[in-house]
């Protein structure tokens, strides 16, 4: 962050500062921070059923963690997590550095028509693009079959959504397919911020537009790239909406879809099979709470710092 | 200058197969949404006859259309959703701008304590309070009201816009303020007077940041206003599809309402976000 000159002294003006910081700061303190952390304090509570609610410590995370049947689905919801993230890393994130690249080349005609286009699914609610999706891949309609079969790849075709081995996979593609946007825009930006001289001087030199991309121009964006990776890990940690929308609360077939906020939407608020529980909610969340930190923090001081270092 | 023959024929190939590319990803992109459209137009022996052609004289039919109209309450569903996001933008921008204009012009006791402070929200998702907004949003009495998705919309809005806002404050040149001051205008007078019409173009992309995930969100609508008459268009669709999952005319319609307005929305304003994010905006 670049400060420009030396700021105002506040004491000439106390009454209007604090009125300009008070209003968003409250909201944001009410709405946002207080619930946060109420929410990790709810979690040493238990509510047992017209009772009052008491202090339990751990218990909670003891159950979710401890107790059989929870803690086998905590860790399937969390393993299938971890797979949903890293399709986005391998797939999602490559084609948007790849198209970010492409449309960054010199005198590339059309470039701002493509990339509103591009980048238009990921305007879309979540919610629309899982039922956009769910209909092309119904064996019902066979819009799908007939893609496929322009490609000869007919054959290949199955009711990827309903089975427990390729739901959340093609879940995953769906929300990459969605998602592309992002990692697009970001390094498309940076990309754009490298000064030309030092591209035209590699060009001078010989060096061929994939040979500077790869040399010159990726070394230079790394950093939005590993800034991209923890919005990606975030993002996804947190997802809910498209499994929510095309496979229910119950995650199905047989939970091969539950990721971390079906998982904490079901222990909240329960579904057919059982009775939410806030406490029990609010654990789930604030284990949530704790990878999504993980991963942040992992950012700021290993990548982010290792980055940075390598820059200077 | 002159030119190789040779260099020129490649450079040819190399932008054919740079096309080639954009503009298959451009299809991948486009199709699917492209595909609902077009057969939200057609009957429903058309949607499964010819599902990838253009709807024509004999496959067109405005069924799903009338039939979503009449079925479902599209209309509420749209203004419910207009009005939390507009009311929340206005909020917002009016809130982020003024505390990132006090965080950069002013030096205060804590400054940069309290900047960090408002930037945590930028990375720790809103929703994992969920049971502690939906406990206080019951004890506030605002349980399925839409000023409770506005409460916590703005919350979740305000982080971005502030660290975005106060980016493009420290760019205004000193010389205006001051020469205000020296006239003896006061700071409240400055800011709306002086500052605020010359972040004109920050907002517009700061709103464009702050409406696309509201207008899409499903969670809070879920949680905190669930009930007839208040869902949002996203919260509304996702119930009717579910109620109406075999009647495919009414479920292409009811998408196809869905996704127009935002896809005309995001053209209008595409530039403008676009603009906000090479211009350094976000870093």
């Amino acid at each position: 962050m670049a400060h420009s000159g030396p700021m105002t002294d506040w004491r000439k003006a106390k009454l209007p500062v604090f009125a300009f910081l008070a209003p968003a700061t409250i909201i944001y303190t009410l709405f946002m921070i207080y619930p946060l952390i109420d929410s990790i304090r709810l979690s040493f509570y238990s509510t047992p059923s017209g009772g009052e609610m008491a202090f339990v410590g751990f218990d909670n995370y003891r159950t979710i963690l401890g107790d059989p049947d929870w803690s086998a689905t905590f860790w399937n919801s969390f393993w299938n997590n971890m797979k949903f993230f890293a399709v986005h890393m391998l797939v999602q994130n490559p084609i948007g550095i790849a198209l970010a690249g492409i449309l960054s080349l010199p005198q590339l005609r059309f470039r701002n028509t493509y990339r509103t286009m591009m980048i238009m699914p990921t305007m879309l609610s979540v919610v629309l693009v899982g039922f956009i999706w769910q209909l092309i891949l119904s064996p019902v309609w066979g819009v799908g079959v007939d893609i496929l079969d322009i490609f000869g790849l007919k054959s290949l075709f199955g009711p990827w959504l309903g089975k427990e081995g390729s739901a959340l996979i093609t879940l995953s593609f769906i929300s990459v397919w969605q998602w592309v946007g992002i990692p697009l825009m970001l390094i498309y930006a940076a990309l754009l911020a490298i000064p030309d001289d030092l591209v035209d001087a590699a060009i001078v030199d010989g060096a061929t537009h994939f040979e500077v991309f790869l040399h010159i121009k990726l070394p230079l964006v790394l950093p939005t790239i590993a800034m991209v990776s923890i919005l990606t890990f975030v993002g996804n940690f947190n997802a809910f909406d498209l499994i929510y929308a095309v496979k229910g609360a119950l995650a199905g077939p047989n939970f091969s879809t539950d990721i971390m906020g079906t998982l904490f939407y079901r222990t909240f608020f329960g579904y057919q099979l059982q009775l939410g529980d806030p406490s029990l909610g609010a654990t789930v969340a604030s284990l949530m709470f704790l990878i999504i930190l993980a991963g942040v923090l992992f950012y700021l001081f290993a990548v982010q710092r290792r980055l940075a270092r390598y820059q200077l | 200058m002159m030119m190789n023959k040779n260099i020129r024929r490649e450079d040819m190939s190399r932008a054919v197969i740079v096309h080639a590319i954009l503009l298959t990803y451009t299809l991948v992109a486009l199709y699917p949404i492209f595909l609902v459209i077009i057969n939200a137009f057609k009957s429903r022996k058309g949607i499964f006859k010819d599902p990838m052609g253009l709807p024509n004289a004999e496959t067109f039919s405005l069924d799903g259309f009338t039939k979503v109209l009449a079925k479902s309450n599209f209309e509420l569903f749209f203004f419910n959703s207009f009005t939390v996001t507009v009311v929340t933008i206005v909020i917002v921008l009016l809130l982020a701008s003024m505390a990132a204009w006090a965080l950069s012009e002013y030096k205060f006791p804590g400054n940069t304590w309290l900047a960090l402070y408002l930037a945590v929200g930028i990375m720790v998702p809103i929703r994992l309070g969920s049971v502690s907004i939906l406990n206080l949003i019951v004890e506030l009495g605002l349980i399925n009201t839409l000023t409770a998705l506005v409460l916590v919309y703005v919350a979740q809005g305000l982080p971005l816009a502030i660290f975005i806002l106060t980016e493009f404050m420290h760019q205004i040149p000193k010389d205006l303020k001051e020469a205000a001051r020296c006239d003896g205008v006061g700071e409240f007078k400055i800011f709306f007077a002086v500052i605020l019409p010359l972040i004109r173009p920050a907002v517009a992309t700061v709103a464009v940041f702050t409406m696309i995930p509201i207008w899409n969100d499903l969670w809070f609508p879920l949680i905190l206003a669930p009930g007839d008459g208040k869902q949002t268009i996203t919260l509304g669709i996702q119930q009717f599809i579910g109620q109406y999952v075999t009647d495919w005319n009414a479920v292409l319609a009811s998408l196809s309402l869905a996704i127009i307005p935002i896809l005309f929305l995001y053209l209008i304003f595409s530039r403008q976000l676009i603009r906000g994010l090479t211009s350094g905006a976000v870093k």
